[in-house]
């Protein structure tokens, strides 16, 4: 709109001139630099860092020095430029101005360069609302008593009586009840509960519900379920593979971190940067898991840079919505004329998240804590006592080391260059190593070229390395972070022939781990052809057998360390000069399928030469072997004893101690992995994106925030970007963070938010409808040590959130949206509560909180070809696992659970903010022939036979009451009876065959299985009243 | 299987009582709309005028997915058999990016013969002895090319008009602005048949920010067409007929209680439901076409294939269906071109030419476009030994057919080994441009207000290319 205006104003110039009156900057020099400069030097664009549309950057001036100085046009390089003084191109490019327009803007000049602030394009941007930090505005006084208790009634009952409009009767105490239950755990409240609660007459009877509400885990399942949707949580990949990923902690903190109330700054700092508070818990890295679910996408051939991109842009979007509240994307590309953010800007916050590795942790459960302190005491102990039963033990070990050092053969490491047909990548480091990334094919040859004087070389050696970006941090790519060497090939190419090669023959392989020969695990790495495939030592990957592969898997809690292989040839190479040759790693002991995870591969490696005689691989773990520098007398406690661990395993006489330790490893757990962001030692250059392309990196950007938001405190320079950025966003002065989370909270009750726009509060956002009434719920949030359970109370308690939810033809014309809440909303709920809802009322449920996602019944099909890309695992769970809530579902992304995907639940691509909330024939269909609403349907009739009573109507109240909360009316139970009636005729009469319904032939519980899923089916039943 | 039932007047009693009486004027107006059933008036699929009057109103997609070669079927290269074993010049790799092969490698040439067809004398490969019957129906285009080439966000980009995830779909934009013509049946229906599913799931039908109704849904052309679409076990039509009515009757009485329009719009999802129950099947069940009919597309009634799934499309367009897309995911050739390719087009060129002379048959190919095409091409380049091709986003074919589409023409040249276009280059966004104006649309004007932005289907670019309307 301000744009618009100045053109209006062109052609008074020359008049205002003439007549000698006192130059306006709006009507006169606006104009000009509409017109002549901010093509260049305005939003677009701003060569030489100079803006003429915003006030204080033209002020300021831009790289060329003072653009503007009040009072002295003949300093002042903007008069310089459009007159053509000095030697600097004379602006505007390709055009003089005309005689007239540089005078007028020599005039403005030299009066003194008056610039009004509301006409500049920042001013707009500084004002608005959201960009100002909230302060607590008094609510208005009202007249209505009841109204005045509760802050956020006076704001809403003032509005309405504004609008008109006044506000429903309180709705009854069973509707209230069950709202309740509704709205904070997301179950309903049983036929017990409801008699308990209406029976408590005392006036606190609502608040105290409340109260115990709050205190539910369910409250963290409900409403940990909403903070997932922003956190675009699934279980799976995305992209084509789509492959299963373990991120089900993430989802477990994020539950009990809401029910624990962490205080929202606290549980937003944690995930945006946990790992790098001092001393990070595993539960503190674990929450950076927000950051890490982005999709991966590892088909073959991808560029892995590409698409690490693609997933720093999504968390960029995910932190603006679900943090920020404010939609960054759109300057992912370029600046754009309405959005505050400039490209740039947008850059500078990507740098603070930019220096990250995407890592992958074993984490384990409270319980796995507890068995690995019990392995690790045991362990401890035995080596306590071996200590004490060779008191001259130090003396001993000081002997073995002197002997360890020596005679160590020199490596020189390779350099090489891969091929690989499969689409698999390698990134090459600098210290020699390659790894590999994206795709993984699960059997495949890499062959490694290289060019080098071999002459006399006599091993070579193959060393696995770790790497944050490996799972678990490797050394190897399978899910274990293990890896799979079937065949270690060396070949000499001909200088004349290139086709000609001459293989290479190894004599002895050695290699610090050597695991006793087992099967592959078919059940990992499943072979179609169920063929025997084995793993063992080093030897295998001589031994000319593609059956037999060295494995670097020694188990649980140990197998995730550097390993070193060495292949000794028969004799030394005999070749002059350069030669050209090809190392192949042959890796064919994964399972069959591509798709999933069923690699083995090798990670992070590096291959060396020595022309040493008889080298064999280091015997000693990479960590002892770096202690042995570490002189005797300046070791640590910690340190002596991973020395002794090692040496231990030497001493010939403890091999019962030693066997005893290796059975108390066996029983080490698993332990479970967890994608989190780990912060880089080394610093990532972050460029500003031409288009947001990766292959047009423009000039470097620093981290840093935008200039409409608050600037960053400076007193933590030496903090890790990332963590400044946490502490930037969740600091009591920002003036989004408090508001976005509360105006989500507030449209989690009344499916509007007070800026309907719930994941941008930006410029482009509606107005809110009661903006005093968010400011004050987003202070009383900060000063009540950012509790949202606090808010939650407060809004829970509240006569507007208590009110009747029945629609007048008066309310329903007056405001249909309900934006002035003068009645309660009326609301569908979520997919997952959908069947939540179905497997309370029938009994089914299980309230099992947490762990591995499961999997519910499914049609089959749907995780195979051609429906889904590649056959995905889905085994449908018998016992309690199958009754589940629904945030517990396992989530592919590209497959959706068709009974979530059917009500709206997203599927985890983008954060969302604001569910769709749809009303479609395909959702009848799934509540009436869905197999788990079916079950429930029987269950409950069970139950209903089994303790609702003797007589019919006894019966009908209480399948009613377990669906419904509320008891049926005359007519309900005339409907129903009729129908249960009718059934029991026709199973009677043999059209209906209760077997088949219901599993037994029992007609009574198949006239009641019909009966059931008539409530299940409800509109009611799904529907927060 | 088959419902005896449907529009059993008893089934409306809810309505025919004193129906009305607390829905307020809001329902009432539409109660009586289309077949009898209550609609609201901010119903998302009420059909819909788009901006000019479309010469399409309704598509089917032929989604070849895994990125078909332009050079064995479409694109003659004779230049690029003559270079076979060669490599290519230097300077059309600069800036290249391939995603298995290293770009220097061999020219391979193409493995198939072409010849002219038909009156436009359109030339393609002896790989497509069916399509070359229809040749004057359809307009092919060499010039295609995009911007992605890797198969997820190639198929993402295709069919979203983007590479990232989370946009609406084609077929989403098309329903959300033209609405649906039927109530029994889904407006945007997807199929899948190929040795794989889609790259990217779901997403190739997904509604993105649009409202989840636009979503495609899938159908199967064996078992279950619609998910859930079948009673459970144990129940008959009668008692499906009589939970409903019981269902709708309760739910009526909450809705004179609380008169919550969403009461209606249920009631009216569920009845919609049913009828889909038994149409559904009825449709889905070609064995009562004629003989001739499954002949012509190779179907044959009980099997999941991309004979049966054109056919299906045609049934289904018939009845008012929007939009439909077939998957066949089969053409992604880094080794055994020749063979594969072969039997790719065995089992797909016999069915796609079929349902371009069903639909004339039956006057329909006016008004329904018909796409073909994948999300990338080929390279001239070999991959492997000498049977092989990587994906190629610079160059590759598609063809379209009826609904406003100029037929027998061939638009756009490629260069001589195939890799760049070099004449009416066509890219994704001017595809889509073009395809929504054949439906109607001003493609920058089809737009949904999103993060504060209007957000389309060809968000900042695309051109109608004129050289293929009619």
């Amino acid at each position: 709109m301000r744009l618009a205006a100045f053109r209006f104003a062109a052609p008074l110039l020359l008049a205002a001139l003439a007549s000698a009156e006192p130059v306006d900057f709006v009507r006169d020099v606006q104009p000009i630099f509409q017109k002549a400069c901010v093509g260049c030097h305005g939003e677009g664009q701003q060569l030489g860092q100079l803006r003429l549309d915003v006030k204080s950057i033209a002020l300021k001036g831009g790289l060329s020095g003072k653009t503007i100085v009040p009072g002295d046009p003949e300093t002042s390089e903007l008069y310089r430029r459009v007159a053509g003084l000095g030697d600097q191109p004379r602006m505007p490019m390709g055009g003089e101005l005309p005689a007239a327009e540089t005078a007028t803007l020599k005039a403005w000049i030299a009066e003194g360069a008056k610039w009004p602030d509301e006409a500049s394009a920042e001013a707009k941007i500084e004002t608005h609302w959201s960009f100002i930090p909230p302060k607590r505005a008094a609510p208005p006084q009202v007249g209505d008593a009841e109204w005045s208790k509760n802050p956020i009634d006076r704001f809403i009952l003032a509005k309405l009586t504004e609008q008109g409009l006044k506000p429903s009767a309180e709705a009854d105490r069973t509707t209230l009840l069950r709202r309740a239950y509704l709205d904070i755990v997301g179950l309903p409240p049983t036929i017990e509960q409801t008699d308990r609660f209406l029976a408590d007459k005392s006036p606190q009877a609502y608040a105290k519900l409340i109260d115990e509400l709050l205190a539910s885990p369910h409250y963290g399942e409900r409403w940990g379920r909403r903070w997932l949707d922003a956190a675009r949580y699934a279980d799976s990949d995305g992209f084509e593979k789509d492959k299963p990923r373990e991120v089900w902690f993430y989802r477990d903190w994020v539950i009990n971190a809401l029910n624990q109330d962490t205080g929202y700054d606290r549980f937003v700092l944690e995930q945006l940067a946990g790992d790098l508070l001092p001393q990070a818990t595993q539960s503190q890295r674990v929450a950076t898991g927000f950051l890490r679910n982005s999709m991966i996408n590892e088909e073959g051939g991808i560029d892995p840079e590409q698409f690490r991109m693609e997933a720093m842009f999504d968390r960029m979007d995910a932190v603006g919505k679900a943090m920020l509240g404010l939609t960054v994307q759109c300057a992912q590309c370029h600046n754009h004329k309405f959005d505050p953010l400039t490209q740039e800007e947008y850059y500078r916050l990507f740098a603070f998240l930019n220096n990250s590795h995407e890592a992958n942790i074993v984490v384990y459960t409270d319980e796995e804590q507890n068995e690995r302190r019990a392995i690790f005491e045991k362990i401890d102990a035995i080596e306590n006592r071996l200590m004490a039963s060779k008191p001259g033990w130090r003396k001993d070990m000081a002997a073995w080391e002197q002997k360890a050092k020596q005679g160590l053969p020199e490596w020189e490491t390779l350099k090489l260059q891969h091929e690989e047909p499969s689409g698999q990548k390698y990134h090459y480091y600098e210290d020699g190593s390659i790894l590999a990334q994206g795709y993984a094919p699960t059997r495949h040859v890499v062959t490694l070229f290289g060019k080098k004087d071999l002459q006399g070389v006599q091993a070579f050696e193959l060393e696995l390395l770790m790497d944050p970006n490996l799972p678990r941090g490797g050394p190897g790519r399978s899910v274990y972070g293990t890896a799979a060497l079937t065949e270690f090939e060396v070949e000499l190419i001909a200088k004349d022939d290139p086709k000609k090669k001459t293989k290479l023959h190894f004599v002895e392989a050695t290699a610090d781990v050597n695991p006793e020969m087992s099967l592959v695990d078919l059940r990992q790495f499943p072979d179609k052809e169920q063929k025997r495939r084995l793993l063992g030592d080093v030897g295998f990957a001589i031994d000319g057998f593609a059956m037999s592969a060295w494995s670097t898997d020694n188990g649980p809690g140990r197998r995730n360390q550097p390993r070193k292989a060495v292949f000794r040839l028969d004799k030394p190479i005999d070749a002059e000069g350069e030669v050209e040759f090809a190392v192949n790693l042959s890796q064919q002991h994964g399972g069959y399928n591509s798709d999933d995870n069923q690699n083995l591969n090798l990670g992070r490696f590096r291959i060396s030469v020595t022309k040493a005689e008889d080298a064999v691989a280091d015997p000693l773990p990479a960590k002892v072997r770096q202690l042995l520098s570490v002189p005797a007398e300046r070791r640590t406690k910690d340190q002596e004893r991973t020395i002794f661990s090692y040496w231990r395993t030497t001493v010939g006489e403890w091999a019962d101690a030693n066997a005893e330790i290796e059975t108390l490893w066996k029983r080490h757990p698993e332990g479970t992995t967890q994608l989190v962001m780990m912060e880089r030692e080394d610093t990532r250059l972050t460029h500003r994106l031409e288009r947001g392309n990766f292959l047009k990196p423009k000039e470097t950007v620093e981290p840093g925030t935008p200039r409409f938001l608050p600037a960053m405190h400076a007193e933590t320079p030496q903090e890790a970007p990332r963590l400044q950025f946490a502490e930037w966003l969740t600091d009591r002065g920002h003036p989004t963070t408090a508001r976005s989370i509360v105006n989500r909270i507030w449209q989690g009750y009344f499916g509007v938010g007070l800026v309907e726009t719930a994941e941008d509060l930006g410029t482009q956002a509606p107005d809110p409808s009661h903006p005093e009434l968010l400011d004050w719920l987003a202070v009383e949030l900060m000063e009540n040590d950012w509790s949202l359970k606090h808010i939650h109370r407060l809004i829970m308690t509240s006569k507007t959130y208590r009110q009747s939810a029945a629609v007048t033809p008066e309310l329903l014309e007056k405001d249909p949206k309900n934006r002035w809440l003068a009645r309660a909303p009326r609301l569908r709920v979520e997919g997952e509560i959908v069947r939540d809802l179905a497997l309370a009322a029938s009994g089914l449920l299980s309230e099992k909180m947490g762990g591995p996602p499961v999997y519910p019944p499914a049609p089959k099909f749907l995780f195979l070809p051609p429906a889904s890309y590649g056959p995905k695992r889905w085994t449908v769970e018998e016992g309690e696992d199958r009754y589940r809530r629904g945030i517990y579902t396992f989530r592919y992304r590209s497959v959706p659970y068709p009974q979530l995907d059917a009500f709206d639940t997203p599927n985890g691509d983008a954060a969302c903010i604001r569910r769709a909330r749809s009303n479609t024939p395909l959702q009848a269909l799934t509540t009436l022939n869905e197999t788990t609403f079916l079950e429930a349907a029987r269950a409950l009739a069970a139950r209903t036979l089994e303790s609702g009573g003797k007589t019919d109507a006894e019966r009908l109240e209480y399948a009613f009451r377990r669906v419904l909360t509320r008891k049926p009316v005359e007519a309900e139970k005339a409907e129903l009876l009729a129908m249960l009636d009718k059934q029991r005729g026709r199973l009677r009469a043999g059209e209906l065959d209760a077997q088949k319904l219901t599993g037994e032939a029992q007609p009574e519980l198949a006239a009641w299985t019909t009966v059931s899923r008539v409530l299940l089916n409800l509109d009611e039943a799904i529907t927060k009243e | 299987m088959k419902n005896q039932l449907v529009g059993r007047p008893l089934a409306r009693r809810w309505f025919l009582g004193q129906c009305g009486v607390g829905l307020g004027s809001l329902a009432l107006n539409s109660l009586f709309a289309e077949s009898g059933y209550a609609v609201q008036n901010d119903d998302p699929l009420a059909p819909k005028q788009p901006h000019f009057a479309p010469k399409a109103k309704r598509v089917i997609y032929l989604f070849m997915a895994g990125g078909p070669s332009h050079l064995e079927m479409f694109d003659n290269k004779p230049k690029l058999a003559e270079l076979d074993g060669q490599l290519p010049p230097k300077e059309l790799l600069e800036g290249y990016r391939a995603a298995f092969i290293n770009p220097n490698s061999k020219l391979l040439g193409p493995k198939y013969k072409f010849a002219r067809h038909g009156q436009s004398g359109a030339e393609i490969s002896e790989l497509l002895p069916y399509l070359k019957d229809v040749v004057d129906d359809i307009a092919i285009v060499r010039g295609m090319s995009t911007d992605a080439f890797n198969h997820a966000p190639g198929q993402i980009l295709m069919n979203t008009g983007s590479q990232q995830f989370g946009r609406p779909s084609f077929g989403a934009w098309t329903t959300y602005g033209l609405g649906a013509e039927t109530r029994d049946l889904p407006a945007f229906i997807v199929f899948s048949s190929g040795s794989k599913g889609p790259s990217g799931g779901n997403s190739n039908w997904g509604s993105g920010f649009l409202p989840t109704v636009y979503s495609g849904v899938q159908f199967r052309s064996s078992g279950d067409p619609v998910l859930y679409l079948s009673n459970p076990e144990g129940v008959d039509d009668e008692l499906q007929r009589d939970s409903l009515d019981a269902i709708s009757s309760l739910n009526k009485m909450r809705l004179d209680k609380l008169g919550d329009p969403e009461i209606a719009t249920r009631i009216n999802s569920f009845e919609m439901a049913f009828r889909m129950q038994s149409s559904a099947p009825e449709l889905m069940d070609i064995s009562n076409e004629p003989q001739h009919v499954l002949d012509m597309y190779g179907a044959k009634p009980g099997v999941g294939s991309f004979a049966n799934n054109c056919l299906l499309a045609r049934r289904l367009v018939e009845k008012g269906v929007r939009f439909v897309t077939l998957f066949h995911e089969a053409w992604d050739q880094h080794g055994n071109l020749t063979k594969a390719i072969k039997a790719n087009c065995e089992s797909t060129d016999q069915a796609a030419a079929a349902l371009i002379k069903d639909l004339k048959n039956r006057g329909m190919l006016e008004d329904t476009l018909v796409i073909w095409g994948g999300e990338f091409g080929r390279t001239p380049m070999v991959q492997g030994g000498d049977d092989g091709r990587d994906h190629h986003p610079n160059a590759f074919t598609m063809w379209l057919a009826g609904g406003g589409v100029k037929p027998g023409i061939t638009l756009g040249q490629s260069d001589d080994l195939g890799f760049n276009v070099v004449e009416d280059k066509v890219h994704v966004h001017d595809l889509h441009a073009t395809l929504l104006h054949l439906l109607g649309f001003d493609h920058k004007k089809l737009t949904y207000r999103f993060q504060g932005r209007d957000f389309r289907l060809t968000d900042v670019h695309g051109n109608v290319v004129e050289k293929l309307l009619a």
